[in-house]
């Protein structure tokens, strides 16, 4: 393992409400390696969102921080890229104008217009959206936007790939394209990764390692898991491995039977409240879940 | 081509005719019909109502007057020319005379007609419109960005709005007299007064929709933007701007839609150029020709505030990125 390039340490998130503090995260410690591909899972609402913005800058930790080569994370920026869940492209600019804003934001001066002209084209076509880069995001389809969405946050070059549920509203054959360039982009880049997902067998294709969370209020790491699968995978071939199969199911015990909530600590009609909420949720986990938004108190 | 493709041909022409036909009756037959119906009933009932300047006049009387105007503008124009070039000939006589002769050629002061009115109030309008959309939108802007400097204006802008511009105007006026002041003036004081009257009721919508439009941008496109650590300026320009263009449309929209109206009323109230004027010079004059010449003027100020909101939704469908924006 190389040197900790990513130190999460101490975080608490505290939200405020008109009922007071609402504490959505505690004590949230992480440590991820440079080039490792991390996936964070957990049911709906219980602060994976709130963790990635935290990296990203976004929202600022109550208590605790962030580390990025020995650097505290306090604004966002470009070396923490984020490709977020409902892809947030101008609508304004076509994809390759999409892709020109972050790139002349970052490489201006650096690069020469050709180089920006051939950075942006070269970024578009590792996501295979060469053909309709001239397109705006009114004019393609879901997953095409949430590829333009990837162009642009790999266009930055960044040090952190941050995904925060990136394929959660398109369909399973199009998702399944995505992650396959994903990996592949990660095997030619060996950026660091960060992707908060639903989708268990996702999570397992894709990841080093699986981060598992415990429900909220004050979610925290409920468990890591180590994904020993060698890379490059292939989705069919991999699905028939032991391992495989076995992180899968590991993953799945730890959302359906622990769901890291600490029932004894829990008083009786608020267990009862809980059972149906982790029902409810644990429909989210597999296949199609409708795209989740922050806000709902899971 | 066999006899199938053309029976389809056949069949689907009819087809395309038959929606072409109910789209014609929709968007042409129906407001003529329409219109049309409206004519009728005022040709009918206006001679029943006898005021004391004679019946009212009916669709037919107006365009007659109508038509007068046309002719009187045309005289004018005719009298205006002949004048120059009077004066043209006569300084070339002077010229010939005595080559180091001071010329000079006074401007024709005639009556202006009603033509030259509705000039007047359309290049007021225009004037005191972009003069305040000019001040409105970046004070919109920079409100809906800094919640500081909305709280600041906010009040303001509330205590402002319900205003009747046409309260301001004696202030207005009483301040250019006593502020405008030079030898060789631009514009003339009535002008100025009418332009800033309607500036003045043009700000609030604008900053108000501006700033409304600046705070609606999505919470994605921000972080977005914090992301690529864009400056004020890329901000400003790329992400708020573009988001906020209906918004702002929207409230110039209202803005020259108020500003015309107002604009009649402080004409006729303060006795400035234009078509306001014209309408209380004709009320004054009390011939028998003035409440068709009045009625004429009604027309046209109703098809000028029309054709100005129309040109606002031209230009927005220029400027604004989303091209689907229905004229409405
Ligand atoms: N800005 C905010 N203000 C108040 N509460 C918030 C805010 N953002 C998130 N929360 C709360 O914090 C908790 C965690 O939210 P977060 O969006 O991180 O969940 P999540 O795990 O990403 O959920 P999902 O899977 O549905 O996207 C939720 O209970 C949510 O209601
Ligand atoms: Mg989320």
């Amino acid at each position: 393992m190389s040197i900790p390039h990513l130190e999460i340490t101490g975080v608490n998130m505290d939200f405020p409400t008109p009922k007071g503090p609402y504490r959505a995260l505690e004590n949230v410690n992480l440590k991820i390696n440079k080039g490792e591909f991390v996936s964070i899972i957990g049911h709906s609402g219980c602060g994976k969102s709130t963790v990635l913005n935290i990296v990203a800058g976004l929202y600022q930790a109550t208590a605790g921080g962030v580390i990025l080569n020995g650097q505290e994370v306090t604004v966002p920026g470009p070396e923490r890229a984020m490709v977020f869940q409902n892809h947030s492209l101008l609508p304004w600019l076509s994809s390759y104008e999409n892709v020109e804003l972050a790139v002349k934001q970052i490489f201006k001066g650096k690069k020469s217009k050709a180089e920006i002209k051939e950075w942006i084209e070269h970024n578009l076509s590792l996501v295979h959206m060469e053909h309709a880069m001239h397109k705006r995001p009114d004019e393609i389809s879901g997953g095409m936007k949430q590829r333009v969405g990837i162009a642009r946050a790999l266009a930055m070059e960044p040090e952190v790939l941050l995904l925060d549920e990136p394929f959660g509203a398109l369909d399973a054959l199009t998702r399944a394209h995505l992650q396959d360039s994903v990996m592949e982009i990660q095997a030619d880049l060996g950026n660091t990764m960060m992707m908060v997902t639903h989708d268990v067998d996702e999570a397992v294709l894709l990841s080093d390692r699986i981060v598992m969370m415990t429900n909220g209020p004050a979610a925290t790491v409920g468990e890591i898991l180590d994904v020993n699968i060698e890379r490059p995978r292939d989705r069919i071939e991999v699905s028939e491995q032991e391992t495989y199969n076995h992180c899968r199911h590991e993953v799945l015990r730890f959302l359906y039977a622990r769901h890291g909530a600490k029932e004894e600590d829990m008083p009786k009609e608020e267990k009862e409240e809980k059972a149906t909420v982790v029902k409810l949720a644990s429909s989210n986990i597999e296949g199609e879940a409708e795209p989740l938004k922050a806000g709902t108190h899971g | 081509m066999s006899t199938e493709t053309v029976d389809n041909a056949t069949k689907m022409f009819e087809f395309f005719a038959r929606i072409n036909a109910k789209q014609l009756v929709q968007s042409l037959v129906i407001p003529i019909v329409g219109v049309g119906i409206f004519l009728m009933l005022w040709g009918l009932l206006a001679p029943k109502v006898v005021t004391s300047l004679g019946a009212v006049p009916g669709p037919s009387q107006v365009y007659a007057q109508f038509q007068t105007l046309v002719e009187e503008h045309k005289e004018e124009r005719v009298k205006e020319t002949a004048f120059y070039e009077r004066q043209e000939k006569r300084n070339a006589k002077k010229l010939a005379e005595n080559p180091d002769a001071k010329t000079k050629i006074r401007p024709y002061t005639g009556n202006p007609t009603f033509f030259d009115q509705i000039g007047t109030s359309v290049f007021t309008v225009m004037a005191g419109f972009i003069l305040a959309s000019v001040i409105a939108i970046p004070i919109g802007i920079v409100a809906g960005l800094s919640k500081t400097v909305y709280a600041a204006i906010n009040p303001l802008v509330q205590i402002f709005k319900p205003v009747s511009p046409l309260a301001w105007l004696p202030i207005v006026t009483m301040i250019v007299s006593a502020t405008y002041v030079t030898n060789d003036p631009m514009f003339d004081k009535s002008f100025v007064n009418s332009a800033i009257t309607v500036l003045l009721c043009c700000l609030w919508p604008t900053i108000i929709s501006t700033a409304v439009g600046v705070t609606a941008v999505s919470k994605d496109l921000q972080n977005v933007s914090h992301v690529l650590r864009l400056n004020w300026w890329t901000h400003v320009t790329k992400i708020v701007l573009p988001s906020a263009i209906p918004m702002i449309f929207t409230g110039l929209r209202l803005s020259l839609g108020i500003a015309w109206m107002v604009l009649i009323a402080a004409e006729m109230l303060s006795q400035n150029p234009g078509l306001g004027k014209f309408v209380w010079d004709e009320f004054q004059n009390g011939s028998s020709n003035s409440l068709g010449r009045i009625m004429v003027a009604v027309v046209v100020i109703g098809l000028i505030g029309f054709l100005l909101d129309r040109t606002m939704l031209f230009l927005q469908s220029k400027v604004s990125w989303d091209k689907s924006v229905a004229l409405r």
